[in-house]
């Protein structure tokens, strides 16, 4: 479908472009989401997403610089993110795709681990357990058949639905517009429906995957792709953050409470390039990434704020924080150095494995043999 | 004394999960009809009546999915025993196994472990359609992170899908679909060794024949033939086809001097070439002869009418050893 036909499908939105706070009212049942908020809550979102846009800006510095491999900008992709994070309780868990640097803001991952990975020093090597935020994962539409089968899990264990709210759990997959298209997508709308599992679909439809436009991934708008398996949906402005906040949290907490699944579609825009290799000059046009500019999901929440009576001197503090942030990953960046050899040997299997073993000792030798021959 | 029990490799694999679901509750069992029906060959026959529809449950037809959502369980701490129907319908799922599956403990730098078991019936002779009779062992053989391995006899199919089951890693069980009705001893209290080991199954000193799955039964005969001509053959069931146990084989190629290694797949980039680069390498000066490698030809798996032609027999077998001998 044409842009224009997107536009005119209904969407959640809370806060228009222009900062004005308002609750249409066939989405009432949202607004409850917001009034529990106070100031600070507002002042966060809006730090993280500050936070989040000066990170992007000096990863792809340092990629521009030779420090990291490639960059994933997330540029215009705020909104949607760290509202959506927030809207993610603290016992549930996390299925990014590659492109959630906001959403690891939310749930305090260390972003060197982000750097470090597309730095070339590992695959991502944190512990999912632990922080209940996935590894990225790079082939589209995998992580989201993971993030059901983790759900069916949740569900097995006993912890959807019941009388406890505090200890229920639920699951949320990230992915974005062109994944829909990946037939692990519909696998997992089809297992997670078979199974009544506790997880939400979240996609970023970012209108590009790479430089295909969202009309080549679907003649629908995406919202509705799960409905078919039996999974509802709705659509989101995903520039909006207490939008997206607001109906993340609720139905995670359906979700949590026995609702089965659901997907949101947070309509937003890619404002930056695919990944630092890409050059989207050569299929859109300049005119498309003003309009969306001009919508930014800062640039909202900051009328708003101001609107609200908060000063000059907490957006100098963002700012501050911002700078004082990316001066630490940039040094961080600089001392990461090179991972030891071992590790392309390690953790392929969980106990020893003949042919890792004799490989391993044959690399050290041979590497020792070019020592000893420069002598 | 040990306890003795006659079943077939069928029942075997069936007890076998039993036992492993009885000793560790997060052993779950799906796949496409498995629950009332038992699955298309009933290996998973009577296990919903046992252990009910929480432990063994039919997921939907898609294989991608069945190994996308055993590995979301598996990071939360079940074990799966996911089976694909038949070999021919694996592929689906292929990229969930090779580019996932294999990966997400390297990936994770150990946190994570992907306790996964992917049962397949593989192999042909049963007169089937296209798709039903296929070996795609080697596919998984080459990936790193993967387990490979298949039973030829009912008491490793007890054993090894119990040892699989207890793996931390994802492992492939090959299941010989033509050997599933052939009946044999199963010691219940004492396990043979690893799941890893090679055997050898008859002793000889002429020459060594490798096999796996279901071509150790056609070696096992070749050997009896042989014998009769006055040629003593030893057979070796590898059972695991990553990783391979090349010091079994070695040890019995310093012995024989001559190695034939034997299975159904297409010989191409298959488990054989790799044995031959390997021993060629590391038994050079102990081969009196070229190791010679009888698998089935590089072509799709043939109609049904044709397979007795493109499947090795104990005459294939035979005709390698003449060559073997021949130098």
């Amino acid at each position: 479908m044409s842009a224009q036909e997107s536009a005119r499908v209904p969407m959640v939105q809370l806060l228009s472009p222009d900062g004005q706070y308002g609750v249409p009212k066939e989405y009432a049942e949202y607004a409850k989401y917001i009034e529990e908020l106070t100031e600070a809550d507002f002042l966060k979102f809006y730090r993280d997403m500050a936070v989040m846009r000066r990170f992007d800006v000096e990863a792809t510095a340092l990629q521009r610089q030779g420090q990291l491999g490639l960059w994933v900008p997330a540029i215009g992709q705020e909104g949607a993110q760290i509202g959506s994070g927030y809207g993610v309780g603290h016992l549930d868990h996390i299925f990014p795709s590659y492109r959630e640097h906001g959403v690891a803001i939310t749930h305090g991952i260390d972003l060197m681990a982000v750097l470090k990975m597309l730095r070339g020093v590992n695959h991502g090597g944190w512990n999912p357990d632990e922080t209940r935020f996935h590894l990225y994962a790079i082939v589209l539409g995998t992580q989201v058949l993971h993030a059901t089968g983790y759900a069916m899990g949740v569900k097995f264990d006993g912890k959807v639905g019941t009388p406890n709210l505090a200890d229920n759990q639920a699951v949320i997959s990230y992915f974005g517009d062109g994944a829909t298209a990946e037939g692990d997508v519909s696998e997992s709308f089809l297992f997670a429906a078979t199974n009544h599992a506790p997880i939400v679909f979240f996609c970023q439809n970012n209108q590009w995957a790479i430089s295909s436009p969202v009309n080549s991934q679907t003649t629908v708008p995406l919202y509705l792709r799960g409905s078919g398996f039996g999974v509802p949906g709705i659509r989101i402005d995903g520039n909006d953050v207490l939008a997206s906040y607001a109906v993340t949290k609720k139905h995670m907490d359906d979700a949590r409470n026995g609702g089965g699944p659901f997907m949101i579609e947070a309509l937003t825009y890619r404002v930056g390039a695919h990944t630092t290799s890409d050059d989207p000059t050569k299929y859109r046009t300049s005119e498309e990434v003003e309009y969306w500019k001009a919508r930014d999901p800062l640039d909202r929440l900051e009328k708003f704020l101001r609107r609200q009576g908060i000063g000059d001197s907490f957006f100098e503090e963002c700012d501050a924080a911002g700078e004082a942030m990316a001066t630490d990953i940039r040094a961080q960046t600089f001392a990461l150095g090179e991972p030891p050899i071992e590790n392309m040997f390690q953790h392929v299997y969980s106990e020893p494995h003949p042919y890792i073993e004799e490989q391993q000792q044959w690399l050290n030798n041979y590497e020792a043999s070019l020592e000893g021959g420069a002598e | 004394m040990s306890n003795f029990v006659e079943m077939s490799i069928a029942k075997a694999i069936n007890a076998g999960m039993r036992k492993a679901m009885h000793d560790n509750e997060k052993v779950l069992v799906f796949g496409e009809d498995v629950a009332q029906l038992g699955g298309v060959f009933r290996v998973t026959e009577g296990i919903l009546d046992e252990f009910g529809p929480t432990r063994i449950f039919n997921s939907p037809i898609a294989e991608s999915g069945i190994i996308g959502t055993a590995i979301g369980l598996a990071m939360r701490g079940y074990s799966s025993v996911a089976e694909i129907q038949f070999d021919g319908f694996i592929f689906p799922a292929f990229n969930q196994i090779t580019s996932q599956l294999a990966k997400i403990q390297n990936r994770s730098e150990g946190f994570l472990t992907m306790p996964v078991v992917i049962r397949v019936p593989y192999g042909g002779g049963i007169g089937a359609i296209e798709h039903h009779s296929e070996s795609p062992e080697a596919y998984f053989a080459h990936t790193p992170g993967l387990r490979v391995i298949s039973p030829s006899n009912p008491n490793d199919a007890y054993w090894m899908i119990q040892q699989a089951i207890a793996s931390k890693d994802p492992v492939l069980f090959f299941e010989p679909k033509r050997r599933y009705w052939q009946k044999g001893q199963v010691n219940l209290d004492h396990p043979p060794a690893s799941m890893h080991t090679a055997q050898v199954l008859h002793e000889g000193h002429h020459a060594t024949v490798a096999a796996y799955g279901p071509m150790v039964a056609v070696a096992l005969q070749a050997a009896e033939i042989a014998a009769e001509e006055g040629t003593s053959l030893e057979v070796i069931d590898l059972r695991s086809m990553s990783p391979i146990d090349f010091n079994t084989i070695i040890t019995s190629v310093m012995k024989t001097g001559r190695l034939v290694v034997a299975h159904e797949a297409s010989t191409h980039v298959s488990i054989s070439s790799e044995i031959a680069a390997r021993v060629t390498e590391q038994a050079f000066y102990h081969l009196e002869a070229p190791v010679i490698r009888v698998g089935g030809f590089d072509v799709p798996y043939p109609p049904a009418k044709l397979e007795e032609k493109f499947l090795p027999d104990a005459d294939r077998i035979l005709e390698a050893i003449d060559r073997v001998m021949g130098y």
